[in-house]
């Protein structure tokens, strides 16, 4: 597995091909259309972020000394951008996780999605994945 | 008429790229443009006359008491009411309604009954939920039908001798629907009962004449008239704005203070703590005027064409639903398209530089009636144009082609 700052820049690169936001878009509505991103017994209030605009939910198990995230939206948008963040932060370190920032959103054009006023529950999934990572890591210690 | 291009040039803002795009505004439910006129008034405050009023016996403070006594009295006669002191000022439709709220704890007993409209936003709802808490008194609703009005047969069963509040929204923030206040006013009184009505939404729209309503309050903000945020008002029947306790202490408001025992001041300072949004009053005063040179008949009558324009532009979109399509609306149109998150068709909209709303526009239980997670707003103001109508239903047809 790729560390997630490989991945992040793999994107990065995959992103700057794309000739304006239409192509961006397409492509974020075929990520979010296209990916199965969590098991419906996990799509229950226990793991909802509720955001104003749209509504999240993410799960986390440990799979050997990595952390595995499945999460899902009912806004197709928030979906494809909930598809880059577990290609980021799925199948890593709890300690990788709790080191790395999201900076990269901005580099691909996506920055205003990851703005706490949007409350489409991206920011507070964001803050999820790290909380897992934070209880994670403890039980490592 | 409407001197559309004179209008628009009064409007800064309306010549902003957004993504390189011409800014099309549609989000006016929220929060209105400020004209140049309205913008003069504030910076002339700060550059001529900016110290604390009702207090210095130096020029400046009585020039800016002067402005700020002055706004009052433009408020006043917009209105149409009595006297100049049954106008507050307050930080806005939320304050004012809490103000109300917080002083008639002291009158109301448990069982007492209070009735709201399923049609409110979240602003007159958790106030007077938290007044009952309080007093356990008892929260009635008036239903709301499928065509977005209220069900006003349900609302004369609800009245009794019991009623002593009934609080409704003028017009919908969420649907656009004006609701029937005058006769919900009529009614309420033969048992008795007070009204409060939150124009925050009516009064961009229609100019009410409070004396001739006979409501007992009503209260509104400037920021969606073409004024500034943080300032709004706070109108009542003067018997009862006297009866009310003061919501704030503080410097302004009383009358004589000694550590045994405070005197209030009158009318309208006892609700007045503190120094004021000065400048923010004298604009809201401003924006009325500016409002007024308009001509409240002729923006009814614009905002009613491209109300109708948009909506019979928007009915051709394959799987289009409005919600709240009733004759007597505001222009504003609240929608979805089947199978489409009301999200995404806001972020593609602001990529084409379109400002809407989405979301539950503070009005969850609206929402839920409907059983939809939010609605895509789209509001009209006497400053927007057809040619941006034409733009905003090309890129509702781009955003339900991408994301279909």
């Amino acid at each position: 597995m790729n560390s997630i700052k490989a991945i992040q820049d793999e994107i990065i690169e995959e992103f700057s091909l794309f000739e304006d936001w239409m192509q961006r878009y397409e492509y974020m509505i075929e990520l979010g259309k296209s990916l199965p991103l969590i098991n419906n017994d996990y799509k229950t209030d226990k793991y909802i972020i509720k955001g104003c605009q749209s509504k999240v939910w993410v799960h986390a198990n440990l799979d050997g000394d990595k952390l595995k995230f499945t999460a899902d939206s009912d806004a197709i948008i928030t979906k494809g951008i909930i598809a880059i963040l577990i290609r980021v932060f799925s199948d890593q370190n709890p300690k990788d996780i709790l080191e790395a920032d999201t900076d990269f959103i901005d580099k691909i054009g996506l920055k205003e999605h990851l703005s706490p006023t949007r409350a489409n529950g991206l920011v507070s999934m964001v803050k999820q994945i790290k909380m897992y990572a934070v209880v994670f890591q403890t039980q490592f210690n | 008429m409407i001197d559309i291009k004179k209008i628009r040039s009064d409007f800064p803002i309306l010549s902003r790229k957004i993504n390189g795009k011409d800014l099309v505004y549609f989000d006016n439910a929220a929060t209105s443009q400020t004209p140049k006129q309205v913008i003069d008034v504030i910076v002339d405050y700060y550059t001529r006359l900016n110290s604390n009023i009702h207090r210095g016996v130096h020029k400046l403070s009585q020039e800016a008491t002067d402005a700020y006594e002055k706004a009052r009295v433009k408020i006043q006669k917009h209105f149409n009411v009595a006297k100049s002191c049954q106008i507050i000022f307050t930080a806005g439709t939320t304050e004012s309604i809490n103000l109300v709220a917080s002083g008639y704890s002291k009158f109301l007993k448990s069982d007492d009954e209070l009735i709201i409209s399923a049609l409110e936003h979240h602003s007159n709802i958790v106030p007077w939920q938290m007044l009952c808490e309080k007093t356990g008194a008892i929260l009635k609703v008036i239903p709301m039908s499928l065509d977005g009005t209220l069900d006003m047969n349900t609302f004369y069963n609800l009245l009794s001798s019991k009623t002593k509040l009934v609080f409704v929204n003028h017009v919908s923030n969420a649907l656009g629907t004006v609701n029937p206040i005058e006769d919900i006013i009529i009614k309420a009184h033969e048992y008795g009962a007070k009204v409060l009505v939150d124009g925050a939404q009516a009064c961009p729209h229609i100019k009410p004449d409070l004396q001739a309503l006979d409501v007992d309050f009503y209260v509104t903000s400037a920021h969606k008239l073409c004024g500034p945020t943080g300032v709004g008002m706070l109108y009542g029947k003067l018997e009862l704005l006297k009866s009310l306790p003061p919501y704030q202490g503080g410097g302004e408001m009383i009358s004589t203070v000694t550590f045994e025992k405070t005197t209030y001041a009158d009318l309208p300072h006892k609700f007045e703590a503190g120094t004021p949004n000065i400048a923010g009053g004298i604009a809201f005063g401003a924006a009325l005027d500016y409002m007024n040179s308009i001509g409240f008949d002729n923006i009814a009558e614009y905002e009613n064409e491209l109300l109708n324009y948009a909506t019979n532009a928007l009915k051709k979109i394959d799987g289009i639903k409005i919600y709240g399509e009733v004759k007597n609306k505001t222009a504003v149109i609240s929608f979805n398209i089947k199978g489409i998150h009301p999200y995404d068709i806001g972020s593609i909209l602001d990529q084409l530089g379109i400002a809407v709303r989405t979301g539950h526009h503070c009005a969850q239980p609206i929402m839920d009636f409907f059983a939809i997670p939010g609605t895509v707003r789209a509001s009209f103001s006497f400053y927007n144009t057809f040619v941006e109508i034409d733009r905003f239903v090309e890129a509702v047809n781009k955003a339900a082609t991408m994301l279909k």
